[in-house]
Parts: structure tokens; C-alpha cells; sequence
């Protein structure tokens, strides 16, 4: 059973470190269960997962704020993109500084209709389309964001927005910094990429990790409707330069979220499954191959527990930390390259941090280092499916690697 | 000529057929568009009118709506003449005939020299400074003093000014310190920065002047930016970036002219022509052929001649993409305070009244090498600098204009060099003693609060630090 839970509540086993929304800005609890199409239907859950699963609920339920779970009527269903929109409405309409610029996100309601309706609400010149050049209106975004605005860049790919590293690294990264704190720069930087459907290499690309270094950054990665549209609405009220990163292939997924109004914590990791064997990390489209996969793995005994990380920098080492301690086995699956992903950088953080607490290596499944090719076959080939996720934790839990 | 007599006289469709020229299948589809598939009908109601010359026609493409031509003309690269420069005074400091002076009273002249006094005096201090090893970096403005401080006067504090690094004059203006600036150029603690930028990366969110970036022409987009929240606000502001002639090689000119014209957005682009980037003459920035003056220039010992000698210009500067983008332009002499002012002054009213940006080019020289890292006697001549350094100084010139006036003395100059050379003097001494900033300003505002791993990285460091001698580094 998916139920999307809070980061593990107070006096679950010794706390390391403080958990991450302490001092920060004030987040509703992100405890509500993810509902209809995100339903791992295993045949037989092991009693100790059912027990996981309530103690799991009543941690949820001592933090106060979370809806009731059982009602599941509640709520409205929603698909991914319209989600997105949706939490940019209602922060549109809450603070009249807040604006879109990109290309064709106004009458035309953007590429992936996530601005679909917006222009004509909220006037041409708040959802502005721009002619084409990627460097240039991210500058502005930025130059609008340094003098009172809060502006929501969208890159109609991701990959059009390494035209715009100049701006995003030498700009957005670091004028906070060098100007003495004077000038802060509040931009949401947004977007679809990941591996999609034979969209070939240039539209297939992981700006996760190129931006990764940057200093001054912020990065979240949404994977559901109900993620998406309360990192929408928490990266738009931050104050750092954030990037959200979409994924293209997700954008028709369906789910069941609140009426009420949410935010979620920008820092904040995502427990989707509780579990006891092996703490596996994930993000974005991989998430739901991980799910896919914990399907079979359940039906065969294994109890994985799923954290999806959402947070790309920086990480959830409290929420991280506190499931590799009871499960002593990490798996990381992203799609990003091997080589200077999401992926090697959290390897480094865990190894860093958690060392004591690992029964050996921890282990990543990432994509090939490759330009990512078109036919279909090799594109699959190119990044990890859910039968590559059951092989490795089968071999991790047997202590055959 | 062709077939404009046969049309004019109703000739028979098949002559105009079997000629098989385009001109005749263009007027037989268009007549089709308009009337349908009865050419008969289509015929009469294009002879019918009795005015009707083809060249009338429009060409209604969405990307452009021009006449029709049946005359092939390539559109030549270069205007006949150069775009004329805007200027008041000679190069002696008076006025030139017929010139309209603007409205620039005794006290806001003499604050403005004041300013670009004090602008020549800091920098050459500060250079000096850099070469004894006391800072590490510095740039000056020397030739664009008049083009910095009278551009700055022509705003308004609310106006956002987005510099390049070469505007220091129009910070000072502003009205920043010099203290505050020596404080940047030494990064110590008191600095506004927070000793984070190198030296003359000055920033101040008080005074509208925003942190300066190295990178080139960035700041452009930033200034569209600015001027879109301006403009959803309806301000009596606009937004003012400069920018050199390399800067307007960068895409990102090219983006934000394009952007501000199509937004209609209210933000000026001083260009500040001043011939060089680095190494670059303006004549390989843009167009132009370099051999035939170098060679001349090599021939030559006399910065004269090599004037004179011009067998190829360079293209016609920046001020002619305004045209290209849409959007109003002028060119002026940078390096003429009052031409400065009268211009900024009219495209910062328009920008505001009727928001629309406007292109400065401002003709200037760069006097100075590009900055301490530069040695530019590589590739000008001393003699070339020096010309410009003392006949076509903007500071000297507009000093005349002053004491023309009555407005200015040799005392006061006297008196003026002397307490600007002792300020500057005394505000580098104070903040070389200044403390660097401590190690608590590290990690700070790379975010708005200090994450957990950087609470981390801090606390190794400190550990560090505290297991090593003091020299490594401050509490």
C-alpha cells in the first residue's frame, strides 16, 4: 500500500539530525495518501507491512494537520499537469507580483497546457510569451525577480534551458550572494525533461544534474499530482532561486488531492512505502518504476521501503538517514547518467554520512552514459526498468552484492 | 515597363498568359482570391479601376506588410553617410553655434564636475593602488567621465540602473561613498558586498545600482526584466543598462533589444562606444575590414595621419540596430557632458511617457587600459592615448565650458584636485586597515537561510581552522 507519508514522526527510533523543515518556512503536513492510479495492489501484504502501514497512518495522525484518511471521497481528481496549473493559479491570484514568462505560455496556454487559462485571468502582460531565446528571458525573469516580482520561468524542455546556463549560474546561482544579500532573487524555474517517448537526445536531457553544482540553487523534483502542485506553490513562495523539475511522461498522471490548500516543504523527502529490507531512493519517473517493481517484490517477500526524495538539493539526509539506519541497504534508481548524476552525488552523502549504519555499498542504478537514441528499443535499453530494480534488490537482500 | 501597358489597356488574359512572366500569375491569382473563379468578372473588376497600378499592391505576409516592387534592389549594408553624432559643445567646451543648451544650472554643473573630478582622482589613486600590490584588481572609467556622471544626472534615484562595470561615475552620482567604494575594492567587512565580488563589482540596493557581474551583457535581459515590473506597475521610472561595443556582439543584446521593443518596455541601452574591447578594435567588433588600417596605422608615427587614413570604416556602429529592432535610437558625443544630459534626459522622458525603449550610442574613448590586467600599448600606440588623454579629455572640456561661464576658476580646481586627492587617499587608508570578512559570512546568502549542509561544511571548517594556527584564517 502507497500511503505517502510525512518525514517519520517524533520517537521513531534516535534522531541524528534535525528534520529538515526546522527553522524553515512553515509547511502543512504533506501526509496525505496518494490515491487511485498510484495504488501498489500487492496480492498479499506481509503482516509487517500492514502493521508499518498504521503505525505509519498514526504518525501521520499525531502531526494533526492531516486530512482524514478515510474518507476518500474527499478531494478532487486531477491530472499532473492540471495540477501544476492549478497551484500556480492559486498562488497568481494570491500575490499579484507573481508572473509567468515563457514561450507560448500565454493564449496558447503552453506547450503542455500547464499555463492553459491563465492569460486570459490573469492579462497578457503576467503570463508574457517571449520570443525565442532561452538565455535572454530567463535574464529577465531574473531581473524582474531581483526588483519585487516572482517570476515562474518555463522552459518549454529542459534541455532549451542549458542556453540559459549563463544566466541561471552566474545570475540566479550566485547575485544573491555576491551583492551582500542586497538583491534576492525569488524565480521558479520550470519545466518538462527526463527521457520521454522517442523525443530524441537533445529533448531528452537530466538538467538535474548539470545544475546540481551550482551554488545558490534549489532543485525539487515533483513525480505526482499532489507533489506537483504543492512544490508549484512552495517554490513560487520561496525566496531562493528554485528550480521544479517535471518530467515529461508524467504529466497525464491522475490522483485524488485535497480541495483544502496545501504546501509542501521544498527540503522535505516523501516516504512511499514503509518497509524494513532495503531503503530504495528515487525521484521523479522513476518513482512509479519503482513502485512497479516493489509490486513483484512484494508478492516475493521482499519488504522495500520507498522514499522518493523530491528534494534534489538540497537532499533529505534526515529523512534519508533515519531509513537507511533501520534497513542498513540503500538502492538509489534515478535516470540520471551514471556519471555526475543525482545519483553520485547522493552516493557521496550517504557514504559521508551514514557509513556506520551500512551493511555494504550504496548501490545506484542510473541510465547509460549516452546521447539518449530514438528507436524504441534502444531508448528503453537506455534507461533502468522495474525487472532491473527487482534483480538488484533480490541480490542486495540475498547479500550477493 | 513590360506588361504594365497591356494590363493598363484591358489586354486579353492571353497575352498576359502566354507571356509567362510571375507578374501575370500573381495578378491572376490574386484576382482568382478575390473574385472567385469567374475571370471574366475578376478581369473587369481589376481594369475597371481606372488608378490601378500594380505597385499599389501590399504584400499582406503576417511577417511583414511592405509595398510590392517589381524592381530587384539588394538593400546596400552601409547608409550613404555614417548616423550623424549629437553634440553641444567642441572640442574646446563651447558652444557651437545654433546649439540649445540644456537646462543646467551653475550648482548642478559644478556638482558634475565635482563628480567626474573625483571619479579621475579615485581611479588613478586605485589604479595605483593595484600596482603596488594593495588590491588585487581594478578598472577605471578615465575618457567616460562626462559620458558616466551627465547620463547619471539625467536620472532619477528610482530609475534601476543595470551596469556593465565601467559606470562607477554614475554610482557616485548616486551617491555612494568613498568609502564605500574603497571598502568593496579591499573586500573587507564593511563593504555592502560582504567582500564576496572582486574589486569594483559594486552593488547598492539603496541607490538602485545593481551588483555588477562580470560576465558580458547579462545584465541587458536583466534590465527588460526590470522594466516589465516597471511597466505592470506604472511608474514614473524606467530601467537604464550599459553596455560597450563588445557587449552589443553578445546575444544577449541582441535579445533584449528585441525583447524591450516587442514588450515595448521602458528601459534606455547606453551603448559606450569606446572603441576598444580589450584588444579588440571596434572595426573587428562589428564588420569592417582590419588589415588596410592597420596597415596604415603601422606606416604612420603620427596619431594624425592615422586619423585621416580610414580606407575602410568600420560599420555603422550600434545606433543602427535601434532601427533594426523597432526601436528609437540616437547617436551622441559621449564624451560631451551636456549632449550626454540632453540626450538621456529626452529618451529617459520617452521611455517613461510613452513606454518604449530607446538605443544611446555614446561615442567615447577608452583612455585607460581595459583594466590592471591589460597593458594596452600592445596593440595602440602611446601617441594614440595620449591624444586622448589630454586634447579630448571630457573632464578638460567641460571644465572650459564651466569657466566659460564664470562658473569655475584655477583656484577652485586647485582647491577641488587637492581635497579629492586627500579623501580618496584617507578612504583607501581606512578600509586597507579594515578586517576582511569573518568566516560566518561564508556560508551566508547563498540561500535566504543556512541549510543543513552547509551548517556542516561550516562547522568542518571551523574545526579545521581552530586545530591550525591563526594564519589560516579569521574568527
Amino acid at each position: 500500500m502507497a500511503a505517502a507519508g510525512a518525514a517519520l514522526a517524533p520517537g521513531i527510533e534516535n534522531r541524528l539530525l534535525s528534520p529538515p523543515n526546522a527553522g524553515r518556512i512553515r509547511c502543512s503536513s504533506s501526509a496525505v495518501p496518494a490515491r487511485g492510479a498510484l495504488v501498489v495492489r500487492g496480492a498479499a501484504l506481509s503482516e509487517e507491512s500492514r502493521k508499518n502501514r498504521s503505525s505509519a497512518l498514526k504518525a501521520v495522525a499525531v502531526k494533526g494537520e492531516a486530512p482524514n484518511l478515510t474518507t476518500a471521497k474527499s478531494g478532487h481528481e486531477i491530472l499532473l499537469f492540471d495540477a501544476l496549473r492549478e497551484g500556480l493559479e492559486e498562488e497568481m491570484a494570491r500575490d499579484p507580483t507573481v508572473c509567468v514568462i515563457g514561450e507560448d505560455v500565454g493564449h496558447y496556454g503552453g506547450s503542455y497546457k500547464v499555463t492553459k487559462g491563465l492569460a486570459e485571468k490573469f492579462g497578457d502582460l503576467r503570463v508574457l510569451d517571449t520570443p525565442i531565446c532561452e538565455n535572454s528571458f530567463t535574464g529577465m525573469g531574473i531581473g524582474a525577480a531581483m526588483t519585487g516580482l516572482r517570476t515562474v520561468v518555463e522552459g518549454m524542455n529542459m534541455g532549451f534551458l542549458l542556453l540559459a546556463y549563463n544566466q541561471i549560474s552566474n545570475n540566479a546561482g550566485m547575485l544573491h550572494y555576491t551583492s551582500g544579500g542586497q538583491f534576492k532573487i525569488p524565480i521558479v524555474i520550470r519545466g518538462p525533461g527526463g527521457v520521454g517517448k522517442q523525443l530524441g537526445a537533445e529533448h531528452s536531457q537530466r538538467l538535474e544534474s548539470y545544475f546540481q553544482s551550482v551554488p545558490g540553487l534549489q532543485m525539487v523534483a515533483c513525480s505526482t499530482p499532489y507533489n506537483a502542485k504543492g512544490l508549484m506553490k512552495a517554490a513560487i513562495r520561496s525566496d531562493n532561486p528554485v528550480i521544479l523539475y517535471e518530467h515529461v511522461l508524467l504529466y497525464n498522471l491522475k490522483e485524488r488531492i485535497p480541495d483544502e490548500e496545501y504546501v509542501l516543504c521544498l527540503e522535505e523527502a516523501e516516504l512511499v512505502r514503509p518497509g524494513k529490507d532495503v531503503t530504495i531512493l528515487t525521484y521523479s519517473r522513476m518513482r512509479h518504476f519503482v513502485l512497479q517493481a516493489a509490486k513483484t517484490l512484494v508478492e516475493r517477500g521482499y519488504d522495500p521501503e520507498i522514499i522518493d526524495i523530491r528534494s534534489l538539493k538540497p537532499f533529505d539526509l534526515f529523512t534519508i538517514g533515519n531509513s537507511i539506519k533501520k534497513t542498513h541497504k540503500v538502492l538509489i534508481v534515478e535516470e540520471c547518467m551514471r556519471t555526475g548524476g543525482i545519483g553520485a552525488s547522493l552516493r557521496a552523502a550517504i557514504v559521508d554520512n551514514f557509513w556506520d549504519f551500512l551493511d555494504g555499498r550504496p548501490e545506484c542504478l542510473s541510465s547509460q552514459d549516452v546521447p539518449t537514441p530514438y528507436a524504441a528499443t534502444l531508448e528503453d535499453a537506455t534507461v533502468v526498468q522495474p525487472a532491473q530494480i527487482v534483480v538488484k534488490v533480490e541480490q542486495m537482500c540475498q547479500g550477493l552484492v | 515597363m513590360g506588361l504594365l501597358p497591356l494590363l493598363l489597356r484591358g489586354a486579353p488574359k492571353r497575352f498576359l498568359r502566354a507571356s509567362g512572366s510571375y507578374r501575370s500569375l500573381y495578378e491572376s491569382n490574386s484576382r482568382r482570391r478575390r473574385h472567385g473563379t469567374d475571370a471574366a468578372a475578376a478581369d473587369q473588376a481589376v481594369n475597371s479601376r481606372a488608378d490601378h497600378r500594380p505597385d499599389d499592391q501590399m504584400l499582406d505576409f503576417p511577417g511583414a506588410k511592405a509595398a510590392f516592387t517589381s524592381r530587384m534592389e539588394f538593400i546596400s549594408p552601409n547608409a550613404a553617410e555614417a548616423v550623424p553624432c549629437f553634440r553641444i559643445l567642441d572640442d574646446l567646451g563651447r558652444a557651437l553655434d545654433g546649439s540649445d543648451i540644456p537646462e543646467v544650472d551653475s550648482s548642478l554643473a559644478v556638482k558634475m564636475y565635482h563628480t567626474m573630478v573625483r571619479l579621475q582622482t579615485f581611479d588613478s589613486i586605485f589604479y595605483e593602488a593595484q600596482r603596488q600590490g594593495r588590491i588585487s584588481f581594478y578598472l577605471t572609467n578615465i575618457g567616460e567621465e562626462a559620458l558616466n556622471v551627465a547620463s547619471a544626472a539625467a536620472l532619477t534615484k528610482d530609475d534601476v540602473v543595470f551596469p556593465q562595470y565601467r559606470e562607477h561615475g554614475v554610482l557616485m552620482w548616486r551617491g555612494f561613498t568613498l568609502d564605500e567604494f574603497a571598502n568593496q575594492c579591499f573586500s573587507n567587512e564593511a563593504g555592502h558586498g560582504k567582500g564576496r565580488q572582486m574589486p569594483i563589482h559594486y552593488g547598492s540596493e539603496k541607490l538602485n545600482y545593481f551588483t555588477i557581474s562580470s560576465p558580458i551583457a547579462t545584465q541587458l535581459p536583466h534590465a527588460v526584466g526590470a522594466a516589465y515590473g516597471l511597466k505592470m506597475d506604472r511608474k514614473n521610472a524606467c530601467a537604464v543598462t550599459y553596455f560597450g561595443d563588445g557587449g552589443s556582439s553578445e546575444g544577449d543584446f541582441h535579445a533584449a533589444c528585441n525583447f524591450a521593443a516587442v514588450l515595448e518596455a521602458p528601459v534606455l541601452f547606453v551603448c559606450r562606444n569606446n572603441g576598444y574591447a580589450i584588444s579588440t578594435p571596434a572595426c573587428e567588433q562589428y564588420k569592417g575590414k582590419h588589415s588596410i588600417q592597420l596597415l596604415a596605422f603601422v606606416l604612420t608615427t603620427s596619431q594624425y595621419f592615422f586619423l585621416f587614413l580610414n580606407f575602410d570604416a568600420p560599420g555603422d556602429g550600434i545606433v543602427v540596430r535601434g532601427r533594426g529592432y523597432g526601436m528609437t535610437s540616437i547617436r551622441v558625443d559621449g564624451n560631451d557632458a551636456l549632449a550626454v544630459f540632453k540626450a538621456v534626459s529626452a529618451a529617459r522622458k520617452l521611455a517613461v511617457e510613452q513606454s518604449k525603449p530607446v538605443l544611446i550610442e555614446a561615442m567615447t574613448y577608452r583612455v585607460g587600459h581595459h583594466s590592471t590586467s591589460d597593458d594596452s600599448t600592445k596593440y595602440r600606440s602611446g601617441e594614440e592615448i595620449a591624444h586622448w588623454r589630454s586634447v579630448r579629455d571630457p573632464v578638460l572640456r567641460f571644465r572650459r565650458w564651466l569657466e566659460s561661464n564664470a562658473w569655475w576658476s584655477v583656484e577652485d580646481e586647485k582647491e577641488l584636485r587637492g581635497a579629492a586627492r586627500k579623501e580618496v587617499i584617507s578612504a583607501m587608508n581606512q578600509a586597507e586597515k579594515k578586517n576582511k570578512p569573518p568566516l560566518s559570512e561564508l556560508f551566508t546568502d547563498v540561500y535566504d537561510t543556512l541549510p543543513r549542509n552547509l551548517l556542516e561544511q561550516e562547522a568542518t571548517l571551523r574545526d579545521t581552522v581552530s586545530k591550525n594556527p591563526p594564519s589560516l584564517a579569521p574568527h
